[in-house]
């Protein structure tokens, strides 16, 4: 599965249950995000015991954006059956500034910046 | 009459070195110009790197640079997105974008103003400063939460209240707001967004 917009592409490895994350994304509110969701909907519908959000390089996100992946983590908190690893870059502004809030939301979320 | 919430200081628009942008409604669509955003506040970013120079010996400075221009096109951008999606559309009054440089006494720069400027829809004004009043008394990082939280119950809602308290939370920035009443027959409203950023 994947979506591929101006800036931006979103992947997902079925057999790794890996979301990629790559580009720019600054979509407008919810409603632009929603193909994204569905695809990170879809991941968890098919119950894999661990989910990786890669986003090393995801070089920005907007404020909609980091609500999307919020949403998507207070998702897996309340299902209780999957883990969640995220993958980010200290490299990059936005990650080393807001990934680590997603921690803070489910603090078992492993955070891997690197 | 003008009204101000927050922390906005119109000294802090004196500097000579500055850089502002105009949007006119009556060229195309404001709504149709979101793809403009990016462009402009990478655009903002890059150009304020100028003042700040790699030196190749001393590797910091190249870190620095990165953290200033992600910081500036993150709060570019929403500044912008806010401008375009809560602009009065019925207001012939152009959207404005600024971005200031702030000079201390022994000439470095200490920090970057960046300010929007939009017309606001009296249906829209209620609810907006009311959600300044609530930004402004609470905590940012408790507020931040609460909004994560709230938007994550939400499932229709189309704003998710994040892009404020992130530059506050995030970016340690200080912000502020201008309202002004326009002195037309129309009693247009304008909100001047302030955005106070250390470097
Ligand atoms: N320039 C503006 N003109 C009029 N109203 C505004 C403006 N900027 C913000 N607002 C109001 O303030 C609220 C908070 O703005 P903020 O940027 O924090 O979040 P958001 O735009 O709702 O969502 P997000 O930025 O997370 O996508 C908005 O929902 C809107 O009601
Ligand atoms: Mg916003």
């Amino acid at each position: 599965m994947e979506i591929k917009g101006e800036n931006y592409t979103i992947g997902y490895e079925s057999d790794t249950a890996t979301v990629n994350f790559q580009g720019s994304l600054r979509l407008v509110g919810m409603a632009e995000y929603k193909p994204i969701i569905e695809i990170l909907d879809s991941a968890i519908a098919e119950n894999p015991s661990t989910i990786t959000l890669n986003l090393r390089e995801l070089h920005f996100l907007n404020s909609s954006g980091i609500s999307m992946l919020s949403k998507f983590v207070i998702g897996i908190r309340k299902k209780k059956t999957i883990s969640i690893v995220v993958k980010g870059s200290k490299k990059i502004p936005w990650q080393s500034k807001s990934l680590k809030n997603l921690q803070r939301l489910m603090p078992q979320l492993i955070l891997e910046l690197e | 009459m003008i009204e101000i919430f927050g922390d906005f200081s119109e000294s802090k628009l004196n500097n000579e070195e500055f850089l502002i942008i105009g949007f006119s409604p009556t060229s195309i669509p404001i709504k149709q110009r979101w793809r403009n955003n990016g462009l402009s506040a990478d655009f903002v970013a890059d150009y304020l790197t100028t003042f700040f120079p790699v030196s190749d010996e001393d590797p910091s400075t190249r870190e620095r640079q990165v953290q200033i221009k992600g910081a500036v096109s993150y709060i570019a951008n929403e500044l912008l997105e806010n401008a375009m999606k809560y602009n009065d559309d019925a207001s012939k009054y152009s959207i404005k974008f600024g971005l200031y440089l702030q000079e201390e006494e022994n000439d470095s720069l200490v920090s970057t103003v960046l300010i929007a400027t939009n017309s606001v829809s009296p249906a829209n004004l209620d609810t907006f400063k009311q959600f300044i009043q609530d930004l402004t008394s609470s905590d940012p990082d408790e507020f931040y939460f609460k909004q994560l939280e709230k938007s994550a119950e939400d499932q229709t809602g189309e704003s998710s209240g994040l892009g404020f308290v992130t530059m506050i939370n995030d970016y340690g920035a200080t912000l502020g707001w201008k309202f002004e009443s326009k002195p037309t027959e129309l009693k247009e409203i304008t909100v001047t967004t302030m955005v106070q950023l250390p470097l």
